[in-house]
């Protein structure tokens, strides 16, 4: 089995008009996800959502010491709203798995393997 | 007695394939395979093995088992994910499968599959893959490089996908091979036909035939190789100039490859999973059997490229089936004209789409545009025997006057 990080990507647009129903829905997506990770004889290992990229703030190190500014790493017009850590047999399906996690985009990283990480 | 290149050939990617399998690391199959290559040519002067291949493949497992342990507690190495695991030091038949599939991964970007794919599964050499690639050999060395990292950090299994999976993946590894064909056929630098490079997409493509005898693309794809192939010789004249397939002498066209070419073809064709590879084919088929230019089942060609479109939408198809419809009696080409310009933005770079343009123009008296558009497809165009040809028409367009129609035939 091999570790891989799903980094999802959306525009941050629909949250500003969803209401409950929308938000019930995307649960409901996430809970099809995970059931079809499990049938995928793969495992979810950990997972979080984000808040907005509006409330990150990054530090950068430069050559006068740290430095603090405010919003995200990257300004892109997609940000990065969460991510699941899997467990999968290999790329083949964790690239299946992808394409039913409910994201506009989507990462797929592998973890690097240490020898005493496992 | 001197062992022929052929033997190395076929042996290569068996040899690297099955010590890839064995050892679960491309980079040292591909190392051992390289060394066993090298001792061959220098022992076997003095006497061949009665079996080549299976020299080789022994000689680069010692070697690689050797360096494993050598290297044993050195190694940290991410192995290579075998699916399924294990089997032993003999060669397994889809070996060759196993490593194509893996090197044309859709996860890999295209120019790697190509880059991986001639290195590892043809045994090409970086700079001869650069040449193909026109790019740089520390690039291509370091993108074959991170390519087989990829590979084993992300876990791309080293197998033959299953059968749900197969048709789609397969499309990867023939456009792979395809693109390797094209690259060979629209010719290296200095000549329009690079042979070596036709030789080894050829290989590749009678390999999947034999590896998968049940799939109907592999066949439709040599099928299309050998219908090209056919015409090669007479695609440049005495003098190296190139001859458009309109005024090519058919009487040599190599008859004995286009009936092989046509059989795959046929097959292919009536197959129920007919794909866009036999879809080529037929089109090529149909040239390959006209008796003249003049003479082309037209109609046939155009809907053909109908069909093609609608499994495989893409411009270059678009472009091509235009250009057809531009040889069908009493066709509007003001129309034709407005079709190939609607592609342009799709096809920036694209010389054959000025020259289908600049064609058409000719062939509707207007010269002035004509020879505009034969100038920026020579902009495009690498090709010394190419260029020439659109040289001379450009020249030729140039001192004609306008609403006169010049005759001219379609490129390629």
């Amino acid at each position: 089995m091999a570790r891989y990080m799903f980094l999802m990507y959306d525009s941050e647009e629909f949250w500003d008009t969803a209401d409950e129903q929308a938000v019930a829905e995307v649960m409901g997506l996430h809970e099809e996800f995970m059931a079809a990770v499990r049938a995928a004889g793969a495992s979810i290992l950990g997972s979080e959502a984000l808040e907005r990229s509006s409330t990150a703030s990054t530090v950068r190190r430069g050559e006068g010491g740290a430095l603090v500014t405010d919003g995200p790493f990257a300004d892109t017009k997609e940000a990065l709203g969460g991510f699941y850590v899997i467990d999968a047999p290999d790329l083949d399906v964790a690239l299946r798995l992808a394409k039913v996690c409910p994201a506009g985009n989507i990462e797929v990283r592998p973890v690097m393997e240490t020898p005493d990480g496992g | 007695m001197a062992p022929s290149d052929e033997v190395f050939r076929a042996a290569w990617p068996v040899v690297v394939a099955s010590t890839a399998r064995l050892t679960g690391d491309l980079d040292l199959a591909e190392d051992c395979t390289q060394e066993a290559v090298e001792r061959a040519l220098r022992s076997w002067p003095a006497g061949a093995p009665d079996n080549p291949a299976g020299w080789l493949t022994t000689t680069a497992h010692r070697i690689a088992l050797d360096r494993l342990r050598r290297e044993a507690t050195l190694r940290r190495k991410l192995p290579l994910l075998v699916e399924p695991a294990g089997g032993g030091d003999e060669p397994e038949p889809t070996d060759p499968l196993r490593l194509a599939f893996t090197c044309c991964h859709p996860a890999l970007a295209l120019e790697s599959q190509v880059a991986l794919t001639l290195r590892l599964v043809c045994g090409v050499d970086v700079p001869a893959i650069a040449a193909v690639l026109l790019a740089g050999e520390a690039g291509v060395a370091r993108r074959i490089t991170r390519a087989k990292q990829k590979i084993a950090a992300a876990r791309i299994p080293f197998r033959v996908p299953p059968d749900d999976e197969l048709a789609q993946r397969l499309d990867a590894v023939l456009t792979v091979v395809h693109l390797v064909h094209t690259a060979g056929h629209r010719g290296s630098r200095t000549d329009l036909r690079d042979t070596e490079l036709i030789g080894r997409a050829t290989e590749l493509a009678r390999m999947l035939v034999r590896l998968l005898p049940d799939e109907p693309e592999p066949r439709a794809l040599l099928g299309l190789v050998l219908l090209t192939e056919a015409r090669g010789p007479a695609r440049t004249d005495s003098a190296g100039d190139l001859v458009l397939l309109a005024d090519q002498d058919r009487s040599r066209w190599d008859r004995a490859l286009i009936r092989k070419g046509l059989a795959l073809t046929t097959a292919a064709l009536r197959h129920p999973r007919r794909g866009r590879f036999a879809l080529q084919a037929g089109v090529a088929g149909l040239h390959a059997t006209a008796p003249s230019w003049a003479e082309t089942d037209w109609p046939q060609v155009v809907t053909t490229y109908d069909a093609l479109l609608r499994v495989w939408p893409s411009p270059v198809v678009a472009l091509n089936r235009a250009a057809a419809r531009s040889r069908l009696p009493g066709t509007d080409l003001t129309a034709v004209l407005r079709e190939i310009d609607d592609l342009a933005p799709a096809l920036p770079d694209y010389p054959y789409l000025p020259a289908a343009r600049a064609d058409v123009l000719a062939r509707l008296g207007r010269s002035a545009e004509a020879a505009t558009a034969y100038q920026l497809a020579l902009d495009l165009t690498a090709n010394p025997v190419e260029r020439r040809f659109l040289a001379r028409r450009h020249a030729e367009l140039a001192r004609a006057p306008d609403g006169r129609a010049v005759p001219v035939p379609r490129v390629r």
